[in-house]
């Protein structure tokens, strides 16, 4: 199955099978976001630490709980490292380059998007061959979009 | 003698199409059926032929479009043995039907806590609109809850249903295969001084169907589950109760007078059917109905009675509790849907895996998200078989799922 092999590659099964920074952080002080595929019933919760204001805003520690399938748990899992320590700006354009490469048309990339280091998450552009499975491996990122949103802009 | 393979060939997507070279396993019938050559044929003929406007103009072709169209209300009526055709409403689907019952039976004659009575393995279709009327007017919903093996609990029936006005469920579960006892139900109902509402979308393909021995009152089910096309869907129910109820959708069609001061409406069925109908899936329904009797409800009922047999000891001789299937065992009580949970895979993973191997299942919580919480999963596998699934077909699935084995062993 060549093509399957494509999709399931080793590095994601890795991040399947073991995930990194699994767990809960205590919410307040982090910020608690729940992001759900309707399609499929998956379920993730990004808790986001930031530390500093404005644009100096960097991310303290980031947890992920909730079920998925290997493709939607994988890519939450590579997220978590790509985003820890980074300042907000860095990590939307590590969001707007790897929603780019899952061939997300509504993306408006920026300058200098093109050299942004995806790591571990370039695994995933096998997916883009399996378009429903797109939505399962941009659930983490887009919960982490609200997070941030939330993190930055608390409700009242 | 059911002869799988002559069925099949009935079939074009099933015998022609093919994805790598190699042929469809369909196992996705509880979703959406595939369609036989003569519903596609009727329906091309039908615009090619006979394609006008209904019920509305005098020239002789609409004459024979609306003749076209009301056949169809003769083939559903006879296929479950409804006492009268004008009892037959055309909707757009059955959640349409559904969504009409709640609106218009429900806003008449439900208030501030009026019980209404479901359970636990009902779709969607037969959930929320019954709780858009709780959120409008205070409706209490009640649940039947389910045994172990995925069969209604009626231990606590008649404590449900007292005072209850509505006693609303599927006759066969999508996720669950069950199929529950719908004439003690239905009795019971009655008995409570309850609206005995059924959920037929499942039941109707693939039984016998007989609304009056069920003793039901409105009953809503799918053409596209029947080998007919998409875009429309049927309300049966008792003419005393359908003629008492408000219109649902204001239109034409619907309507007997207008004024600049207000309308009238049309007899049942016409009440109901705002606006220009799904004419030609109308004629393709026919079609569909015809087909489904020639091969014979009983007969295709016996032969998913021994598939399900055959795929519910498959699944577990080669997979043993690696695999968990929901629902009751006994064949009897269950219709060919396999909701399962093999190993710890996600069912997407599952579903992919299977894809490779040309095996259509469905990933997912099939519209039944309380049931998912009920069986403490997100999300299962789901195979569902019809009149064109043999024993090779769930070899295939049995062999797919070696296959998602050894991809996630670790």
């Amino acid at each position: 199955m060549p093509g399957l092999e494509e999709l399931y590659r080793e590095i994601i099964l890795d991040h399947y099978r073991s995930p990194r920074n699994r767990g809960e952080l205590d919410s307040p002080p982090a910020t608690k976001v729940d992001g759900q595929n309707p399609l499929c019933g998956d379920e993730i919760t990004v808790y986001l630490q930031l530390e500093g204001s404005g644009d100096n805003a960097f991310v303290a520690d980031v947890k992920i709980a909730g079920q998925g399938c290997s493709i939607s748990q994988s890519s939450a899992s590579m997220m978590t490292g790509v985003i820890m320590g980074k300042k907000v700006g860095e990590i939307r354009a590590v969001s707007r380059r790897f929603k780019s490469m899952m061939g997300l048309e509504d993306i408006e990339t920026e300058a200098g998007d093109g050299e942004v280091d995806l790591g571990d998450l370039e695994a995933l552009q096998g997916v883009m061959k399996f378009p429903v499975r797109i939505k399962c491996a941009v659930l983490g990122w887009n919960t982490l979009t609200s997070a941030l949103d939330e993190a930055l802009n608390p409700p009242e | 003698m059911f002869d799988v393979d002559a069925i099949r060939a009935e079939f074009p997507l099933l015998t022609d199409r093919t994805i790598d070279d190699a042929r469809l396993i369909y196992l996705d019938s509880g979703n959406t059926s595939q369609k036989p050559r003569r519903v596609i044929e009727v329906m091309t003929t039908f615009m090619e032929k006979t394609y006008a406007p209904i019920n509305r103009s005098s020239y002789r072709l609409a004459g024979e479009a609306t003749e076209a169209y009301e056949g169809a209300r003769h083939a559903v009526a006879r296929l479950i043995n409804a006492p009268s055709v004008d009892e037959i409403v055309f909707t757009k689907n059955a959640t349409e039907a559904m969504n009409l019952i709640a609106m218009s039976w429900g806003r008449a004659n439900l208030g501030v806590g009026d019980v209404v009575v479901l359970t636990q393995m009902e779709h969607h279709a037969n959930i929320v609109p019954w709780q858009m009327l709780a959120q409008e007017r205070g409706v209490e919903i009640r649940w039947i809850g389910l045994t172990a093996d995925g069969q209604l609990n009626l231990s606590n029936l008649d404590q449900l249903l007292d005072g209850a006005k509505v006693l609303s469920f599927t006759a066969m579960s999508n996720v669950l295969g069950t199929i529950p006892p719908t004439e003690q139900l239905c009795a019971a109902a009655h008995a409570a001084g309850a609206l005995a509402v059924v959920d037929a979308c499942q039941y109707v393909p693939h039984n016998v169907t007989d609304v009056q021995a069920w003793g039901a009152d409105l009953v809503a089910f799918s053409s596209h589950k029947m080998c007919g096309p998409t875009g429309i869907g049927m309300l049966w129910g008792k003419m005393e109760i359908l003629d008492a109820m408000p219109p649902f959708l204001g239109g034409g069609n619907m309507i007997d007078a207008v004024t600049y001061d207000g309308f009238t409406t049309a007899p049942v069925p016409a009440k109901f059917e705002a606006g220009t109908p799904a004419i030609i899936e109308a004629a393709g329904l026919t079609a569909a109905i015809e087909f489904l009797e020639g091969i014979g409800l009983h007969n295709i009922r016996q032969h998913e009675m021994q598939l399900t047999r055959y795929a519910l000891d498959t699944l577990k001789r080669r997979f043993g509790d690696e695999i968990t299937v929901y629902g009751p065992d006994n064949v009897e009580v269950r219709g060919g849907v396999f909701s399962f949970a093999f190993r710890d895979l996600h069912p997407h993973d599952v579903s992919q895996v299977l894809d490779e191997s040309n095996v259509c299942v469905r990933a997912g919580h099939h519209c039944a998200k309380p049931l998912m919480k009920t069986l403490k999963v997100n999300a299962t596998t789901r195979a569902s078989i019809y009149l064109y699934n043999d024993e090779a077909d769930i070899d295939a699935l049995a062999d797919g799922l070696e296959g998602a084995s050894d991809i996630f062993s670790f």
